[in-house]
């Protein structure tokens, strides 16, 4: 990080953008291999075409993926291949989703070892069972020796919250119909149309109490995220997204010791970042009325593979109903694991970048049931 | 393709008087400094980070806080047959332990019902010593006497370390490039891919290639012959080796490729193997290929002239 004393003041870029943004389409099984090269080399050529960089222009990259996910070791040096990496590159990884290689990438530039960066993330979830996966980031000693899936530590979240009158299986049903509907004009979707809660609330449950329309289908692609320095930014977009907060704060591993209902990491992250988030959510409080948004958020992309999770992130980040959420159709549209995060970012910066919005805020999530949580909020100047 | 590995794990102070406990029919949390009890105890306070102040016995029947419902179970998990996920609250304690309710149908289950272990019926020292929760109001002669005749450790084993298996099961993909390839194998053809940018012959084909990022293409049928780039001398025997050792393994680089792959190098003593050495492929008898690289079993030296060390040095 910044560091005033050992570091030239004039080497210090204090302001970091988006510049661009691409992904690839959702698909419920890709043709390309676990190594992600397949999908990820027309990711970076419409993310390269879209900002007229080359990638030799490119001066740190950073990627988000999981061996667990690709079933074989080292899979993000395969992935590699997808760069072409000669002559040498300066590449980092993080075992997380892409919006953390982000956020290496953003420091990255802060400290001024890099003008212009791109953060990639990708999962091919197809090629594993991801329900059972997904239990390997468990409490390895207590917890992952059971075997809990992803999807029924989401029930027991979801259930908690239904008891407590934070949100009702109706509520959690328009989340999906909106978020489908939101989908249609998104390209990358794996799911998108017209479909009323009334209808999704007659299938049956998959988890009691979710039902298949509450969790995110699982998909396979990929993301990348360009960054550029105030020097950089307006030569390679016209109105880029200045981030001007990027936090991110974890709770803790316990999911019997955590409130389930609320998640303090998403509302600490959002103070952090610049926008109000809650300090006053309690189990089973209802949302405030009067939905105060920040300083003028317009937008939002929040990271929620559950449907009653976009609830609970609204009331924790402190989203009023002026905000416009997941115009994308957001992750129950479609969520790549490991770029979905990053995607989130990407989406909310086109809001900026298209001029649909001034500011926006961006959710990525990981862990079970919301344990960590990353807010970025990003506004055109 | 099953990936499986049973990870050990030293448990260290806390959670191994924990399971400690658990091999005895015993559950113990942690009391924090502000006297709140963690069942399944905490080694370092989430808030405070402090280690527990003490482990206190908690019951071993409780609440359940919230629950969801599991229709078909998954490899690995508690129950074979339905069951319940639930957060319970032990008796004595202020935390919930996360685990399986065996409680036949979802109709059986609600929030606020009470719970007690159902004891697996022979200790280990891990949480499966839990085997599952059942509700209390189940009807004696099923899982209650099962829990009666679970046999407890010998009390005072210190337990100290765990045994978690993972198995995982995965399908891979071939890429189309790949694909093209392994068919070509199956009809005794090496198709290798140019790449359009450097104009590099890359077989087998790849995704993109390395140097330029870009997706190979363009079909080359290259021949079964070339050099030996470099090599090595296996002296160690390992579990499922196929040739007995000493033998050589051999990047071999086909003549109009640019990457050379590892193969076997065999029909001439290890110790006369040579950079540059020429080799041809030896094929499998034909009834015997398959989409795979096995269909060549190994190379073996044609006699020929070796290569100049400067016609290979860029592919080393």
């Amino acid at each position: 990080m910044k560091d005033g004393s050992a570091h030239e003041a004039s080497t210090v870029n204090e302001d970091v953008a988006v510049v661009g943004f691409a992904q690839s389409p959702v698909v419920r099984r890709g043709e390309g291999t676990t190594s992600g090269v397949e999908m990820l080399v027309p990711v970076f050529a419409e993310a390269m075409r879209s900002t007229g960089l080359a990638k030799g222009d490119i001066g740190f990259w950073c990627s988000g993926s999981s061996d667990y996910l690709a079933g074989r070791a080292f899979s993000f040096v395969q992935a590699v291949d997808a760069i072409g990496a000669f002559p040498p590159i300066m590449e980092s990884h993080v075992e997380m989703d892409g919006a953390w290689a982000l956020y290496e990438a953003w420091v990255k530039i802060l400290t001024g070892e890099a003008d212009v960066a791109l953060a990639y993330g990708f999962g091919k979830s197809s090629a594993g069972e991801l329900r059972r996966v997904l239990a390997l980031q468990l409490d390895p000693y207590l917890l992952a020796p059971l075997w809990p899936d992803s999807v029924s530590i989401a029930a027991l979240q979801a259930r908690l919250g239904i008891e407590a009158g934070a949100w009702t299986e109706t509520q959690m049903a328009e989340v999906a119909a909106r978020s489908r509907a939101a989908a249609v004009t998104n390209p990358a979707a794996q799911l998108s149309g017209e479909i009323s809660a009334e209808k999704l609330l007659g299938e049956p449950y998959v988890a009691d109490p979710l039902r298949a329309h509450d969790c995110a289908p699982v998909g396979d692609g990929a993301a990348a995220v360009i960054l550029a320095s105030a020097g950089r930014a307006r030569e390679l977009c016209p109105r880029p997204a200045w981030i001007t907060g990027f936090e991110h704060r974890i709770d803790s591993a316990s999911l019997g010791a955590r409130d389930l209902t609320t998640a303090p990491s998403a509302a600490a992250a959002a103070r952090a970042a610049g926008v109000p988030g809650r300090s006053d959510v309690t189990e089973g409080a209802a949302p405030d009325a009067s939905g105060s948004a920040g300083p003028g958020v317009d937008v939002a992309e929040l990271h929620a593979p559950f449907t009653h999770q976009e609830i609970l992130l609204c009331r924790a980040l402190g989203l009023g109903d002026d905000v416009r959420v997941n115009p994308s159709g957001g992750v129950l549209c479609g969520n790549p694991m490991f770029a979905a995060g990053l995607a989130r970012i990407g989406s909310a910066a086109r809001e900026i970048m298209s001029g649909r919005a001034d500011r926006a805020l961006a959710h990525a999530t990981s862990g079970p049931a919301l344990q960590q949580n990353l807010v970025c909020v990003m506004e055109a100047r | 393709m099953e990936i499986g590995f049973d990870y050990t794990r030293s448990l260290g102070p806390t959670l191994s008087q924990f399971m400690a406990a658990l091999a005895q029919r015993r559950i113990l949390g942690a009391r924090d400094a502000g006297g709140r009890v963690h069942a399944p105890p905490f080694e370092y306070d989430p808030v405070t980070s402090a280690p527990p102040a003490e482990l206190v016995p908690v019951g071993t029947e409780g609440t359940v806080t919230t629950w969801s419902w599991v229709p078909k179970p998954l490899e690995g998990q508690p129950l074979a047959h339905p069951f319940a996920w639930a957060l319970i609250r032990l008796d004595g304690a202020d935390t919930a332990m996360l685990h399986a309710v065996d409680a036949g149908s979802a109709e059986a289950m609600r929030t606020g019902m009470r719970v007690r272990v159902r004891w697996a019926a022979a200790a280990a020292g891990d949480i499966r010593d839990i085997a599952c929760f059942e509700p209390l109001s189940e009807p004696k002669g099923r899982g209650s006497d099962r829990a009666d005749r679970a046999e407890a450790a010998t009390p005072g084993e210190p337990v100290t370390m765990m045994t978690a298996p993972v198995r995982l099961y995965y399908e891979h993909t071939v890429s189309p490039g790949e694909s093209r390839f392994l068919r070509g194998l199956a009809e005794g053809k090496l198709l290798g891919q140019r790449c359009p940018a450097c104009g590099k012959v890359y077989i087998p084909p790849r995704g993109a290639c390395p140097t330029d990022g870009v997706p190979t293409a363009g079909e080359i049928e290259l021949p079964d012959h070339g050099i030996v780039t470099t090599f090595c001398v296996v002296n160690v025997p390992y579990p499922g080796q196929r040739v007995t050792p000493p033998y050589v393994a051999a990047a071999v680089l086909l003549d109009g490729a640019d990457i050379p792959f590892q193969h076997l190098i065999l029909g001439r003593d290890p110790g006369e193997v040579r950079m540059g050495m020429r080799v041809r492929a030896a094929w499998k008898p034909r009834a015997e290929w398959g989409t795979t690289m096995e269909n060549i079993d190994h190379f073996r030296p044609t006699g020929e002239p070796d290569a100049p060390y400067e016609t290979y040095a860029h592919h080393l």
